[in-house]
């Protein structure tokens, strides 16, 4: 399958990821470049040490706190809906739907348009503004559950599902393993939805980010640090509480002050059931911030483009159905994107 | 199917036994009529529903999606039950939570094929997934929620505060929706007896032998046997006719016509089927070929002639001998296998040695016979009781052989491993005319810790070379001591042998590929 006849000569798939020529700039770079054109903060897409970054000016406060101030020589913030001229490329986002900050990148150029959608979601989140459908030629989508096994279920359900767990077990406290970066905020709000009004104990490595979603008015609740009592020991004050953290933070002796944890887990993997039992997850809750299946169809025919390139995830299966539809897919085999890890 | 559903969601999420043990016993509480009794077998393995097989599910699979999709589906998931009951097509009925477990089975059990694909169908489309998935698991069997047929057993001692022996003695005896288990245990009826009928009782079995009996007991209080590498058997003659028993109870009479013959004699046998005649053993490879069998012609019987070598007898006549010591327990097993047919059935000698010293040099010497696997210590006071009896039954087995070994492929694992790769092809150096290559000799998917097995996922991610489909091919750089209990010719394989048991011993982050075995060296051992 060959590019778009008038793509050819003003976009490159390099080692880099998606350069565009005319720009002298990268889509989510997965090293150090000149210029890069960031989607959203999460670690593997927005790497710190780029010349010049241009992005929505939430995405570039959440590089900041994550990388220190000194993360890029030179930021661009580029608003939803606002735009930027060089070279006859036009540049402009819209919302993605993802986390705080996701966007898709639109390049308009001679009269094509390409939208480099990122990581994206159709479903409901609280914390965000939804996904904008922007019709175009060239439309780049991810497929990190790619695959028709995927339906993420209402996520209401799945917290009604932990609540259920938890009355079960009243004397044992409750950990919610999530990203810390938008799945973590989102948890949170459907928590609070769901009428949990307590405090909710975070590790210390939600903290910036959870202020930094409080600072842009999403309203989390009462949050305190699960540092109390003494590292290594139970500390009961937590019992009947849910606690929230990284997954990882399970594996560390910060997770010894837990008193007989359930261990919950929120992640779009947790719909295959052998996934959540090789994590020890005895609460799995199938929560995602990405497009499953059929929403991953559904945007692609809203959005209808000439030619659909897929990112990164479950590309095989996508190109197929989309091949199998009539229409035109390739797969770029994009490396350096960690579908398969914390999502 | 609601509350079921939810059961075996439980089981499968409960890393904890006990957890498992008091959803069990919460469930068994509170299920009622056959769904209950069907539940239990669909959790010990014990149902059977004919004309839903593994085929059926593909194809009702196919049916709902394309065949790419499924085969990407499937690899991805790992399981064929779950992967059929995601990837359902979204019905546009109401789904409906109300199927009990009753029902399905019944209708199952006497539905023609078409009948119970047509079925499945209509409660595919009407149940919420998790149901469909449970459902699916229950039709296909091999639930793989964690849950032993024992552990099972000990529940339902709990739920209706029975003795755990008792449940186990009975087990044999009853059948799904096990209606006379449930009415003694409620009290309604007489405990089912096996009387005049040739069912399976529950085994003894030893325990490893740990360094530190060897200075705990004294080696004059144990009957000392070889331990024999065949089959555990157990043979049980009444009114019934013969029959002929596995380790774990399957009746595997059809296999070995010759066994179950009219003996002129009722009562109970424990003991090992081997190969060859008792004149003259065959190997673990021959009797391999009678094994897992549907039944065997009379050219089979005659090519591949196997027997029976008795070490135990539990009744003899209606009289049960389980509670006589060992040492009044043999004569009579003596007795009773001098008047069965001998070239069926004969009897396993005592070994004789002064003491541990003296044990452990015979021990050593079993790795010269390879029909030998070590030695059985049991205690000559001891009665005949069910399961592992701390002190009572010992097997100290030879230590195995090793190899270095350079892994070449991995596969990802199913159920729990199912995005791990988990499963190993290991590779000796062989010298051939184009050079010294590695030829793959032995798959091995055990002996690592949960954390050694995510750091060899990461090495084969590190490392693949080439992927073919679920398969990767890794640099060959890693070298694993492999552990296996023998090596065999076999033509099948490219390398020309075939090991036992291989296992992962210790994985050598440390060792160069090149210091790996030779295929001369592992040929040397093949017995």
């Amino acid at each position: 399958m060959s590019l778009l006849g008038d793509t050819k000569n003003w976009v490159e798939v390099r080692a880099e990821g998606v350069f565009i020529k005319p720009l002298k700039a990268y889509i989510d770079p997965v090293r150090p470049v000149e210029r890069a054109l960031i989607t959203h903060g999460h670690a593997d897409h927005a790497r710190a040490g780029h010349g010049t970054v241009i992005a929505t000016p939430q995405t570039l406060d959440i590089m900041a706190l994550r990388y220190g101030a000194a993360f890029t020589n030179n930021s661009l913030p580029l608003p939803y809906g606002e735009r930027f001229t060089d070279n006859q490329v036009t540049v402009s986002t819209a919302s993605a739907g993802h986390v705080l900050g996701s966007a898709q990148i639109i390049i308009e150029y001679k009269g094509t348009r390409l939208v480099a959608a990122g990581d994206y979601k159709r479903s409901y989140d609280p914390t965000l503004t939804p996904f904008e459908v922007v019709p175009c030629d060239i439309f780049i989508t991810e497929a990190t559950f790619g695959l028709p096994v995927f339906h993420h279920p209402d996520p209401v359900d799945e917290i009604a599902k932990l609540m259920r767990m938890r009355a079960l077990f009243p004397e044992r406290s409750c950990f919610i393993g999530a990203y810390a970066l938008g799945k973590a905020q989102r948890v949170m709000m459907l928590l609070r939805q769901a009428g949990y009004q307590d405090p909710i104990y975070i590790h210390g490595a939600l903290q910036k980010l959870c202020d930094y979603y409080q600072s842009q008015d999403i309203e989390l609740g009462e949050l305190l640090p699960a540092t109390a009592g003494q590292r290594g020991v139970s500390n009961p004050e937590l019992r009947g509480k849910i606690i929230m953290g990284p997954p990882s933070a399970l594996g560390g002796t910060w997770a010894h002050r837990l008193p007989d944890p359930i261990i919950s887990f929120a992640s779009g993997w947790m719909q295959v059931k052998a996934r959540a039992k090789q994590r020890g997850v005895e609460c799995p809750l199938i929560i995602s911030d990405h497009a499953d299946w059929p929403d991953l169809l559904q945007t692609i025919e809203d959005v209808n483009p000439r030619e659909t390139w897929i990112t990164h995830g479950n590309e095989e299966a996508l190109l197929h159905e989309l091949t199998k539809r009539g229409r035109v897919a390739r797969a770029l085999s994009l490396l350096g994107y960690e579908s398969e890890s914390e999502e | 199917m609601k509350q079921f559903s939810q059961l075996l969601e439980n089981l499968l999420f409960s890393p904890r036994r006990n957890d498992k043990l008091a959803h069990l016993v919460s469930w068994l509480k509170t299920a009622s009529g056959d769904s209950r009794g069907f539940g239990v077998a669909a959790i010990t393995g014990d149902l059977n529903l004919p004309h839903v097989k593994g085929k059926m599910i593909r194809d009702l699979a196919s049916s709902a999606t394309d065949e790419v999709l499924f085969a990407l589906s499937y690899d991805f998931v790992g399981d064929l039950a779950e992967t059929v009951s995601l990837l359902w097509p979204k019905s546009e009925v109401p789904l409906n939570s109300e199927f009990s477990i009753e029902d399905i089975v019944s209708q199952l059990q006497k539905a023609s094929r078409k009948e119970a694909e047509h079925y499945m169908r209509h409660w595919l489309d009407h149940m919420p997934q998790t149901q469909k998935w449970a459902l699916l698991k229950m039709a296909t069997g091999g639930l793989r929620v964690g849950v032993s047929a024992r552990l099972m057993r000990l529940a339902i001692a709990e739920a209706f505060d029975a003795a755990i022996e008792e449940i186990e003695e009975v087990w044999p005896l009853i059948l799904p929706p096990y209606h006379d288990l449930f009415d003694w245990l409620e009290g309604h009826s007489e405990r089912p007896n096996a009387e005049g009928r040739s069912v399976f009782r529950p085994l003894m079995l030893a325990h490893p032998l740990e360094e530190v009996d060897r200075q705990k007991y004294e080696l004059s209080h144990f009957h000392i046997e070889w331990k024999w590498d065949g089959a555990r058997v157990q043979l049980a003659a009444s009114e019934e006719g013969v029959k002929l028993f596995s380790r774990s109870g399957d009746d595997i009479s059809a296999a070995f016509p010759e066994l179950v013959q009219p003996l002129g004699w009722q009562g109970v046998l424990d003991g090992e089927l081997l190969a060859g005649t008792p004149e003259c053993l065959g190997s673990f490879n021959d009797l391999q070929q009678r094994l897992n069998r549907k039944g065997a012609s009379k050219s089979q019987i005659a090519k591949q002639p196997v027997f029976m070598r008795c070490y135990d007898i539990l009744q003899t006549g209606q009289t049960d001998v389980r509670d006589l010591p060992l040492k009044e327990r043999k004569p009579i097993l003596q007795d009773v296998v001098a008047d069965l047919p001998q070239t069926y059935f004969d009897l396993s000698e005592g070994v004789e040695a002064k003491g541990w010293d003296d044990l452990t040099l015979l021990r050593d010497q079993c790795r010269d016979n390879p029909l030998i696997e070590g030695v059985m210590l049991k205690d000559k006071n001891g009665p005949y009781q069910l399961g592992r009896i701390k002190g009572q039954w010992f097997k100290w087995k030879r230590d195995p052989f090793e190899a270095d070994l350079v892994v070449l492929y991995a596969q990802r694992g199913h159920g729990k491993r199912s995005s791990l790769y988990s499963d190993f092809t290991l590779a000796a150096w062989a010298d051939t005319d184009t050079g010294r290559v590695l030829v793959p000799v032995a798959k091995a998917y055990s002996g690592f810790t949960d954390v050694e097995l995510r750091k060899l996922d990461k090495f084969v991610r590190d490392h693949t070379t080439q992927k073919f489909g679920p398969v990767r091919e890794v640099e060959p750089k890693l070298v694993v001591q492999i552990a296996f209990d023998s090596i065999h010719r076999s033509p099948r394989h490219k390398s020309g042998v075939a090991m036992r048991f291989p296992r992962f011993h210790a994985i050598r982050w440390d060792k160069d590929c090149e210091d790996a075995a030779h295929l001369s060296e592992l040929e040397h051992l093949v017995t």
